[in-house]
């Protein structure tokens, strides 16, 4: 892959076509872990680093067993056995890390240990799963008919920036957010509803990027 | 826990524990499948599927479940089903449904009204209960999602169920606010709605009622 390449991926998993903004993935941590910056930053944090080791993982996963001519398997496999596969594999990470994180880095571990178990079901996590495999955009897919290396790079690649895509969000809406506790909103429309409504300004902004990439 | 009647049990998923406006489970294929009434019916339908079968299975299993890995087997579960519906739906659904419901029909399998109910519901009730739950739950889904998807059609194309809902005539011209079918009008009719729920809940209850909580995972 060329710079240009590696430069429209990023571009577009984090403007273009943004986790949570665009692409609607990962809403429950969006809203429920989103009245503290610094929660939103921690949060934001321990979904990149997850979906950089599930994209790389899953992406083994599809390229060498589930998909056809593998290295095992000569059918195609993945229609039938992604979804158990990938939910199961990813649940199985999480949990590596954690005790990984928990034994060896308690400094990291105290700071994103709590967040790390609401990751294990996340539909942003299992999402990047399967927009770097069986359901990749153009970009990613060309990139993966070329070699099997420049798959693996292009779908870690993906994943680090979709991550960072859904930190920004995350840390934009929590800084709406810190205001709106102080503001003098309508009983109906406190917490959540606002909250939505003041995502969808902000989707409005991103949806300027729509068409560049 | 008393016994609720068996109506009860069906019924309370419908309103009182509605997935979408009261637990705000589920978030993720409402605003990103309800562009259209068909594909938010669509939807619906496959949520309360996997549902009832993956609730009658997890209560069929659960004295031999140990309760320890009892998430690792629902999620087993509840990825098989999604797995059959999905290749139903790519046999059978029309193919611009399919292409519209995209990664969202594996996605049923971290929506969390499914592993909520299956965990705190399916593993601690029998099946006749646990049928009746998962299809209340099911339908409150199903129902929450096709009133987004019917609104957000109406408004921004003019159109419910592929039908043009206006009279037309030379005077008055609709013009679909195409922006509501866009991601931002997704979540802004969600947040109204929720709104109007919470507003006639706070009117009927007359306590204060606050919206509920989202929860933390999935």
């Amino acid at each position: 892959m060329n710079i240009a390449t590696f430069f429209a991926i990023a571009f577009s998993s984090v403007f273009v076509s943004n986790f949570v903004l665009a692409r609607f993935l990962g809403l429950c941590p969006f809203m429920g872990v989103s009245q503290k910056l610094k929660n939103a930053l921690g949060m934001g944090i321990a979904v990149t680093f997850v979906m950089f080791l599930a994209s790389v993982v899953t992406y083994l996963l599809y390229a060498l067993i589930l998909k056809e001519g593998g290295l095992w398997v000569k059918y195609d496999l993945v229609l039938a056995l992604k979804t158990p596969m990938y939910v199961l594999v990813i649940a199985t990470l999480v949990q590596l890390v954690e005790m990984f994180l928990r034994s060896r880095l308690p400094a990291l571990y105290d700071a994103l240990g709590i967040y790390l178990p609401l990751i294990t079901t996340n539909c942003a996590v299992f999402g990047v799963a399967l927009l770097n495999t069986s359901d990749a955009p153009e970009l990613i897919r060309r990139a993966a008919e070329r070699s099997f290396s420049q798959g693996l790079i292009a779908a870690s690649w993906n994943g680090i920036w979709s991550g960072l895509g859904f930190t920004l969000a995350m840390l934009l809406m929590s800084g709406v957010r810190e205001r709106l506790a102080q503001a003098d909103v309508p009983r109906p429309l406190k917490g959540i509803p606002i909250a939505f409504i003041c995502a969808g300004l902000m989707a409005m902004a991103f949806l300027g990027f729509t068409g560049m990439i | 826990m008393a016994q609720r009647s068996l109506i009860k049990e069906f019924t309370k998923g419908i309103l009182e524990l509605n997935a979408v406006f009261v637990l705000a489970l589920g978030l993720c294929p409402t605003l990103a499948v309800s562009t259209g009434l068909k594909n938010a019916a669509a939807m619906g339908l496959a949520v309360i599927v996997v549902l009832v079968c993956s609730n009658t299975i997890i209560s069929l299993l659960r004295r031999f479940i140990p309760a320890e890995v009892r998430i690792p087997c629902c999620i087993v579960v509840i990825a098989s089903f999604v797995t059959m519906i999905e290749i139903v739906f790519k046999a059978y659904m029309p193919p611009e449904i399919n292409a519209a419901l995209g990664i969202f029909i594996p996605l049923i399998v971290v929506n969390c009204i499914i592993m909520y109910r299956a965990e705190s519901f399916a593993y601690k009730n029998g099946v006749v209960r646990s049928i009746l739950d998962g299809l209340g739950v099911g339908a409150g889904f199903a129902l929450s999602i096709c009133v987004v998807g019917a609104v957000r059609e109406a408004l921004g194309a003019g159109t419910i169920w592929g039908y043009c809902w206006m009279p037309v005539s030379s005077s008055f011209e609709y013009v679909p606010a195409s922006i509501l079918i866009q991601a931002p009008g997704a979540f802004v009719v969600l947040g109204l709605m929720m709104a109007g729920f919470n507003w006639l809940k706070g009117r009927r209850g007359g306590a204060s009622s606050r919206p509920g909580a989202a929860g933390p995972e999935g």
